[in-house]
């Protein structure tokens, strides 16, 4: 058994930095690459990519990705844990089957399938036998937008991970699993940790989490210190380095920018965090108030000290719904009184949406450089600002709607207050909203399937 | 004397739904009773006036330093429900860190504030 393992985070979410993951592999000694694709409400994306195309609905960047290393990994021994597979699992799995062919890997890797949180057809089954799947932030039964749910998954945790890696997968494939449980499920797998070592099972959480958003705990989006942050063009992303006793340390190849301190893990562990004591997730409960950092030298923080309770017996479900539709009109004016001409201008555009009495839900009005994100808490702007940016944004059931209010925002060049630029993006685009609904169901209605197949 | 509260502390803030999270680290360990006596539920929901529309809760975390917060009602419905420029709260740190609070010009000597 390995005393430690070097669990390297490659994506903080769908459309990070493309070459980070080859980084990791490249840069500097790991044995686990993770990758986080799935944001809330990417498998509605996905579900509809896979009503057009029956062979689409997962991470295509994920394909050219394995191509360009899996050399290296099956060279290296370095394995994969990647919710890459959306709401089709088994295509994204063919598509890396098949470029791990074309790289003459056959007979020398399988590839592990972990499937089972797709539930969109079993909803109605749900609802009839009394499984309400209540919004957990309003309370709303899911009945409210049953007409209207594009995909709906449970999130699975780390057990069926393992199982894949136990069975010898090089490259583990999963839908809506927890970001989490993509970095805990190697430790399991290499520790031999039981599922019901909590403490263990919450410091691989733990790990998880702050390696879960890539750089953001490695010198990204750092407020402490921020100018002294060396390189962050050519940032390191962070790395996990677990040991079999629930510890494990935070770090970064060498010679890669950025910085790993107690300050830079401090603010990722925080990061959406709820209740610090109830950190749930379908492995464990983590408990934050018992972590402790310390320093272990450049850019390595030792993590330690986690306990960690019973899983509860829910898990958590993500429903996609379409939710109206919405757009976004931007203009800029300019110096001088650049905010009393932007403020002019919006009261123009309202007034005239109020003669073509458009049915909006909701109609939001900011001035980029004055209060867009603080409010009233930026207080009254200087007279002399250089430009000030009026974005007005509408929102509502009705397409038609919003698409008249995006033929009003152009006219306000040459109808409206001077000194106004900034149109070149062209008409505003409407966009279909698709909103996230965050539900629990009984564990027991879920269950998670893992096969492997040889490349 | 009045301190800004961007001289004790760093944040980092984030959402769920309609909720914004901060989380509020002590820039020292000597800091973190002032944060704690000062920067209270109350205090912060009267600092986002009209931003926060519901109720602030507060959790601590010592053994980080830290304070989180949970802001609900605060990002106009939340995730792609919401027009807001900052539908996901990631600029509420900052806007936490204009908090002012007053401290008297001993403890504030005795922290090295002045």
């Amino acid at each position: 058994m390995k005393q430690t393992i070097r669990i390297a985070a490659g994506q903080g979410f769908w459309g990070d930095l493309p070459e980070a993951p080859v980084r990791q592999v490249e840069e500097g000694p790991i044995d686990y690459l993770m990758l986080d694709y799935l944001a809330e409400v990417t498998m509605s994306i996905m579900q509809k990519q896979k009503a057009r195309d029956p062979k689409a609905g997962y991470a295509r960047d994920f394909v050219p990705l394995m191509k360009q290393i899996l050399p290296a990994c099956v060279e290296r021994d370095i394995r994969v844990t990647a919710n890459a597979g959306g709401v089709n699992v088994g295509g994204c799995a063919a598509a890396v089957r098949d470029v791990a062919r074309e790289l003459g890997l056959s007979g020398r890797m399988k590839i592990g399938i972990v499937t089972g949180d797709d539930i969109l057809d079993r909803v109605d089954d749900f609802l009839a036998r009394g499984i309400e799947l209540r919004n957990m932030d309003t309370g709303e039964p899911l009945v409210m937008v049953r007409d209207r749910i594009q995909s709906a998954n449970a999130y699975l945790g780390a057990a069926p991970i393992v199982a894949a890696l136990n069975e010898g997968a090089r490259v583990v494939i999963t839908g809506r699993a927890t970001d989490t449980g993509l970095t805990l499920a190697p430790m399991i797998h290499e520790f031999g940790w039981a599922l019901d070592d909590w403490d263990k099972l919450a410091a691989g959480t733990i790990a998880g989490h702050i390696i879960e958003c890539g750089a953001q705990c490695s010198g990204g989006n750092c407020q402490f210190e921020w100018q002294n942050i060396p390189d962050l063009a050519n940032v390191g992303f962070p790395i996990a380095e677990a040991s079999a006793d629930g510890t494990f340390i935070i770090t970064k190849h060498d010679g890669t920018g950025g910085r790993v301190n107690v300050p830079s893990v401090k603010e990722q562990l925080v990061y959406e965090m709820g209740d610090p004591c109830e950190y749930i997730t379908p492995d464990c409960v983590a408990d934050f108030t018992t972590i402790q950092l310390a320093d272990d030298g450049k850019d390595r923080v030792r993590v330690f000290s986690i306990k960690g309770r019973p899983a509860t017996d829910s898990l958590k479900v993500s429903i996609s719904y379409s939710a109206g539709y919405k757009a976004v009109g931007t203009l800029v004016y300019a110096w001088p009184n650049a905010y009393d001409k932007a403020k002019a201008a919006d009261k123009i555009l309202r007034a005239r949406l109020e003669r073509l009495g458009l049915r909006l839900d909701q109609m939001l009005t900011e001035f980029v450089g004055v209060n867009a994100t603080h409010g009233p808490l930026a207080g009254e702007p200087s007279a002399d600002l250089a430009e000030v940016q009026l974005r007005v944004g509408v929102r509502g059931s009705d397409r038609q709607a919003i698409e008249k209010f995006t033929k009003e925002i152009a006219p306000l060049i040459l109808t409206g207050p001077p000194a106004v630029t900034g149109f070149a993006g062209g008409r505003p685009k409407v966009e279909e909203i698709v909103a996230y609904w965050p539900a629990l169901i009984p564990k027991r209605e879920i269950t998670a399937q893992v096969k492997t197949i040889e490349v | 004397m009045l301190v800004k509260l961007t001289k004790l502390a760093h944040a980092r803030s984030g959402d769920k739904g309609d909720t914004a999270n901060v989380g509020l680290i002590a820039l020292r360990h000597e800091y973190y009773p002032i944060i704690v006596r000062e920067v209270t539920a109350d205090r912060v929901k009267r600092h986002f006036k009209g931003i926060c529309k519901g109720e602030v809760e507060r959790f601590e975390l010592p053994n980080l330093g830290a304070l989180n917060f949970l802001l609900h009602e605060s990002l106009g419905g939340g995730g792609t429900l919401s027009l807001m420029t900052d539908a996901q709260g990631k600029t509420f740190s900052t806007a936490m860190l204009r908090m002012e609070m007053e401290i008297s010009d001993d403890e504030a000597r005795s922290l090295g504030l002045i």
